[in-house]
């Protein structure tokens, strides 16, 4: 999909930003710009620092160093009208579950000064748009997973924010529901809102305009997924990503980690993959029938590896 | 305050007042538990002395013995339960139980009298219930000293005689004294635990981050939260203070507008106090017991159960900074006394400078907690 992504326009500006609690850096110097209208993927394991930087971003936590900025607006001392341009959607489900679906879209709507005309008028093409109209008198609680996460984000959409957070959207929603929330969003890109999603999903991150990988509070890369695959340190000079196919996947395994000068071997499926240095010869493996393969490495290869040599660089300081 | 505050306080307001609603079980609590302990201090609970258990040991058995033995019956403070033969056995029946108060007369008591002497007789107290210990002294030396009057006078009129009337309370009924400070306490438990939760519950299921992600103000929170619990408290005063009159007599003499008058400060106090509870307790537990911990030192340093004059300065002292203390007081003026406005601004100037120091603490603490 060709989405209007306009470079000239800068919708997110970061730099030099960290965040501290105490004495823990959840964020270090972090920076980054994020253009108008596409779609930013930020990955990164548990506790590293994606809520943080979001809530910071939205001005709930302050940078302790560093300059940011959303829409031109300073994070630090116009957090307010940020917030009223800004939509979020969180990892949990954040509604009020003892209020029905219309309950909480009247309650949003109100929260971000609609009148009651404006109200109905958004409402009602939210609802088109994602289809909540049987359930608007169901108790939040009882709706389903997809369905909650669809409410919310009619909830978080109700102003017509040119930018929406989306913290981990698809947690813990079922594959058909992950999709369909995706078709969503897209569609919402192609309006022309930016969209700032964090996730875990390999899938998910592989549909984003641009990824930006944070690890240890520390952003490690940032790209397409097309560059971020084609960095020069995932596949170090003098060695090459093999998929060896045939045999048993688990056994092949173990006897490839015994071996030096292999590494980051891990099973996908069937076959198993590895970054393998030049001068360790396969040929045993292709005399027992096994077929060898140079393979892309793919967006979770990227991010362990970058996770293992960053690892390595902090254990090493 | 410009007009979007306005809508965001209106919708918050209205939103909360449908939480309020859609948990009737809450809702059935908070409006009936302060009517089952109404009743129970109504009915059940008498701090007068009457009726106290006694045993007689009449060594004597002449007329004077038994004239004096029904002036403590006829007192209604003293009940003869059991009669025994020797001190033994009425001392034996006081460190049972079963009595609680001996009275001896020795066996010379008439003779003594008739010769002109002292005569003695002894009573003995259970000093365990201060309460009982001390009637039951009174009224001893009190029926002594008429029976020596009579006799000095023989037949003559009392010379001095004290005509006791006890205003405002001529029964000197005890729920006179607990009710009005109970609407009080009830409402000032209400007020904190309620707010307390209304923000804690929200911090518990994810709701508040969402929701300080919108341009909201902590203050239009705050006062948004506030509205319908000063609403549901005000009614819970109206409730107790209906079935206080009603079902237990007890007459209002003042003006029931002023004590609404001074109930609002009272009540935006305590929500304040439930609000800043909220910004340190992350769980609805925690939250009730600390809750609980303002609570307590505020029911007994405030005058509700026992009485400030008694106590010693430094808790005197400190009684000043309760909220509690100074509602119950115009609480207690206003029902039984028909105090009115020429004593109560003070209660109303203290009360207000409380809410207001109370809100904006809390305000401050809600802009400085993180999400």
């Amino acid at each position: 999909m060709n989405l209007a992504t306009n470079e000239s326009e800068v919708v997110i500006s970061m730099r030099g930003c960290s965040i501290q609690f105490g004495k823990f850096r959840a964020v270090n110097r972090v920076g980054f710009d994020v253009y108008a209208g596409e779609v930013f993927g930020l990955l990164g394991p548990n506790g590293s620092g994606k809520t943080t930087l979001i809530r910071a971003l939205c001005g709930l936590l302050d940078f302790s160093e560093g300059e940011a900025s959303v829409f031109g607006l300073n994070v630090r001392t116009q957090s307010e009208r940020i917030r009223e341009r800004v939509g979020y959607m969180s990892q949990k489900f954040s509604l009020y579950g003892d209020l029905t679906a219309q309950e909480n879209m009247d309650f949003y709507c109100g929260i971000y000064g609609l009148s009651r005309v404006q109200a109905k008028q958004r409402q009602s093409e939210l609802i088109e748009l994602t289809g909540l109209g049987p359930y608007l008198n169901r108790a939040a609680s009882k709706l389903s997973g997809g369905w909650k996460q669809r409410l919310a984000m009619v909830c978080s959409l109700m102003h017509r924010p040119r930018l929406v957070f989306l913290d981990e959207p698809t947690a813990g929603v079922d594959p058909v529901a992950r999709r369909e929330l995706w078709d969503l969003l897209f569609q919402l890109a192609s309006e022309g809102i930016t969209l700032f999603v964090t996730t875990h999903y390999m899938d998910e991150a592989e549909r984003c305009g641009r990824v930006g990988y944070l690890y240890l509070a520390e952003l490690l890369a940032l790209g397409t997924p097309k560059e971020l695959k084609a960095l020069p340190s995932i596949t170090p000079e003098g060695s090459k990503r093999w998929e060896i196919r045939g045999g048993v996947a688990a056994e092949v395994l173990a006897e490839l980690r015994k071996r030096p000068g292999v590494h980051e071997a891990t099973i996908f499926g069937q076959a198993v993959h590895a970054l393998i240095e030049n001068d360790v010869s396969l040929a045993d493996l292709q005399q027992r029938g096994l077929s060898l393969q140079v393979a892309e490495p793919n967006l979770e290869d990227v991010f362990v590896t970058l996770a293992r040599q960053q690892a390595t660089k902090v254990g090493a300081r | 305050m410009n007009l979007a505050s306005w809508q965001r306080i209106r919708y918050i307001a209205y939103k909360e007042m449908l939480h309020i609603l859609r948990d009737p079980q809450t809702l059935f609590f908070t409006l009936f538990i302060p009517i089952v302990e109404l009743f129970l201090l109504g009915f059940a609970i008498n701090t007068n002395v009457r009726d106290m258990r006694t045993v007689v040991v009449d060594f004597c058995n002449t007329q004077e013995s038994r004239r004096l033995i029904d002036q403590f019956e006829n007192s209604g403070d003293f009940k003869v339960v059991e009669r025994h033969q020797s001190e033994q056995a009425a001392y034996a029946s006081i460190v049972a139980g079963r009595a609680q108060v001996g009275i001896v007369i020795p066996e010379d008591f008439s003779r003594k009298i008739e010769s002109q002497q002292t005569s003695p007789f002894a009573v003995l107290v259970d000093g365990t219930v201060s309460s009982v210990a001390a009637e039951s002294v009174n009224v001893g030396n009190a029926l002594a000293l008429r029976a020596s009057l009579a006799q000095v006078l023989k037949g003559g009129e009392l010379p001095v005689e004290a005509r006791p009337r006890v205003l405002f309370n001529p029964d000197t009924r005890s729920a006179y004294f607990f009710l009005p400070g109970l609407m009080v306490v009830m409402c000032q438990m209400m007020a904190t635990i309620l707010s307390a939760n209304a923000i804690v519950r929200e911090k518990e299921s994810g709701t508040l981050e969402q929701f300080y992600m919108t341009p909201v103000r902590r203050f239009e929170v705050i006062i948004g939260k506030m509205i319908p619990y000063v609403v549901q408290t005000t009614i819970e005063f109206g409730l107790i203070m209906l079935v206080m009159t009603t079902v237990f007599q007890v007459p209002i003499r003042g003006h029931v507008a002023l004590l609404f008058a001074l109930l609002l400060p009272f009540t935006l106090t305590m929500l304040a106090f439930g609000l800043l509870i909220s910004t340190k307790a992350d769980t609805r537990d925690a939250a009730g017991q600390m809750a609980m911990g303002t609570i307590i030192p505020s029911i007994f340093l405030s005058g509700y159960v026992f009485p400030l004059d008694s106590m010693p300065e430094i808790f005197k002292t400190i009684s000043y900074f309760i909220p509690t203390t100074w509602l119950i007081d115009a609480s207690r003026g206003i029902i039984l006394r028909g105090t009115d406005w020429s004593t109560l601004w003070q209660h109303a100037t203290v009360l207000w400078s409380m809410a207001i120091v109370a809100t904006v603490i809390a305000a401050v603490r809600m802009r400085k907690q993180v999400v």
